[in-house]
């Protein structure tokens, strides 16, 4: 009776891990189903290196947007990863213990706002600041960094503690036993024993970044072109696909799904090499 | 009896009291170490002899929600004076641990990593230290020609001795020792002792040791401890030859620990 029930478990709990594989495989088959087609038909070249996209002229180049896409990833990294490393080696060097284990979860609580709270708070403060003190439209890339950076925190901060706490405790106590201080021994010992871990937590965040949707939508302003300045409007991949697929059509329908394939593709690369310095660090230990 | 007159004290320990928290680790200790001696600290596990010792160069400091009592004189001036700089103390009064804590870089690095810290960039000067430090700990001859080599690559032995090394290199006045051989085997451990009772010409050594034997081979001077007391403290001879309390016989003769 045991031993039946005990394989009915193992069976119910393989049919779940089953289907989150499932999930997965199916919606990349779906994206690249719907994707794929289009950048053979329209080109990959002129897909990726254009950077006209005009719909109903039947042209479809995400040029622009890519590099919209790049700027604002590249722009809330500057913003969030020193602010992100920094915070994370002051909570686990400089701070009480007790007093860590009250703020990271407070700060992991970042990533339990919804992404349009972010992105109203970007849209009725960030905004018009940016607008009434370094002109522009206000909505723009540089909103886009600051919101995306401040979102990316709990995803950078959380890992990099993680990671700097598994630096063992006796390379502190020989460090400080030498005359150093707090602060030479993190940057001549535990930044240096923690690295991997701190960049895959800088490469997850980029990935949270690349793929936020309604937040950017909200504060980067959506027009198509190259940005010239940060205080320019933007439309990102991940914007792109989002406004313009509830009234898109066969090509343009098309030409959106190929934009998820490249998002796709981004984020896959970016998690694997995250993934990858993650491990290196287990191994290391 | 060597040289009991004569002789310089270092430290002096003044009912010292240490808690955790509310829990009383150290009690009323009272210790004088001997300036170029060797003194040991015996007991069984958990009587605050390793506590005592990180007293001595302030390393309790890192643990929350230690409160600590009386005075620490290192030189006549009490360390725990708020006037007094720890990293300062600390280049004064270094540590050896009891597992082998090289850092994750090099062998060079290792060692210079001290004179870093104290500002020092002259490299030809670090290579003339990083030498002198090596031969000191024995340990030259066996990493001279692999330097930029990882130092955790060096068998556990020749870790300690490299953190001996790069100890020496910042030319500390006392050396503490917190069971450096107990991760050692009964070779490795020998060639520490030996080290021991070369260093122990230029520098103040207080080792704590749950190893008898040890203390015995290797002290001048030799503290037994007890659940936060300091039981007895003589001349090393007297404590295992004929001990005056009860209780210190009843532990080096094996009845206790």
């Amino acid at each position: 009776m045991k031993l039946i029930s005990e394989k009915g478990v193992q069976r119910i709990l393989m049919l779940t891990a089953f289907s989150a594989i499932s999930a997965l495989l199916l919606i990349a088959l779906f994206i690249l189903s719907e994707g794929l087609p289009f950048i053979f038909k329209y080109g990959l070249k002129d897909f990726l290196f254009s950077s006209e996209w005009q719909p109903n002229l039947g042209k479809f180049g995400i040029f622009a947007m890519i590099v919209a896409s790049l700027w604002v990833t590249f722009g809330a990294m500057i913003v969030g990863a020193p602010l992100g490393v920094a915070c994370a080696f002051f909570l686990s060097e400089y701070v009480p213990r007790y007093i860590m284990r009250i703020i990271k979860p407070t700060i992991e609580l970042l990533a339990a706002i919804p992404s349009v709270v972010y992105g109203f708070i970007g849209v009725m403060v960030l905004a018009p600041i940016i607008r009434d003190n370094f002109g522009g439209p206000g909505l723009s890339l540089l909103s886009a960094s600051i919101i995306l950076g401040i979102m990316i925190l709990p995803t950078i901060i959380s890992i990099s503690i993680d990671s700097i706490l598994a630096v063992p405790q006796s390379y502190r106590e020989g460090s400080l036993a030498l005359g150093a201080t707090i602060w030479q021994t993190i940057t001549m010992v535990t930044i240096k024993a923690s690295k991997s871990g701190i960049i895959a937590s800088i490469i997850l965040g980029l990935g949270r970044a690349i793929g936020e949707t309604m937040a950017v939508i909200m504060v980067a302003g959506n027009s198509v072109n190259i940005p010239h300045s940060a205080l320019d409007s933007v439309r990102t991949l991940t914007a792109n696909i989002a406004l313009e697929m509830s009234y898109a059509t066969g090509l343009h329908r098309q030409a959106l799904f190929a934009t998820g394939v490249v998002l796709f593709v981004v984020i896959i690369i970016l998690n694997s090499i995250a993934s990858v310095a993650i491990r290196k660090r287990m191994v290391k230990k | 009896m060597e040289n009991k007159i004569n002789t310089y004290k270092k430290i002096t320990v003044k009912d010292l009291n240490l808690y955790y928290g509310k829990f009383r680790a150290l009690i009323s200790i009272e210790l004088e170490v001997q300036e170029n001696k060797i003194t040991a600290l015996i007991g069984p596990s958990g009587c605050g002899k390793s506590t005592l010792l990180r007293c001595l160069n302030r390393m309790n400091d890192l643990i929350h929600g230690v409160k600590i009592t009386g005075n620490v004189f290192l030189d006549g001036t009490d360390i725990y004076n708020a006037a007094l700089e720890v990293a300062a103390l600390r280049k004064r009064v270094g540590m050896v641990f009891q597992r082998p804590n090289p850092f994750p870089l090099t062998i060079y690095e290792n060692v210079t990593y001290g004179l870093k810290v104290a500002g020092m960039h002259n490299k030809k000067k670090m290579d003339a230290i990083v030498e002198n430090s090596l031969k000191r700990a024995w340990l030259w001859e066996q990493v001279k020609d692999k330097l930029d080599h990882p130092a955790l690559g060096l068998s556990l032995d020749q870790q300690q001795r490299l953190c001996i090394a790069r100890l020496l290199a910042v030319q500390p006045e006392v050396i503490l020792m917190d069971e450096p051989c107990s991760s050692l085997d009964p070779i490795a451990t020998m060639k520490i002792e030996d080290l021991m009772m070369e260093l122990k010409k230029d520098y103040t050594i207080v080792i704590v040791t749950h190893n008898m034997q040890q203390a015995s081979r290797v002290s001048d001077y030799t503290g037994y401890m007890l659940l936060g007391e300091m039981i007895e403290f003589d001349v090393t001879k007297n404590i295992f030859t004929r001990p005056s309390k009860k209780l210190t016989e009843d532990y080096i003769s094996g009845k206790y620990g």
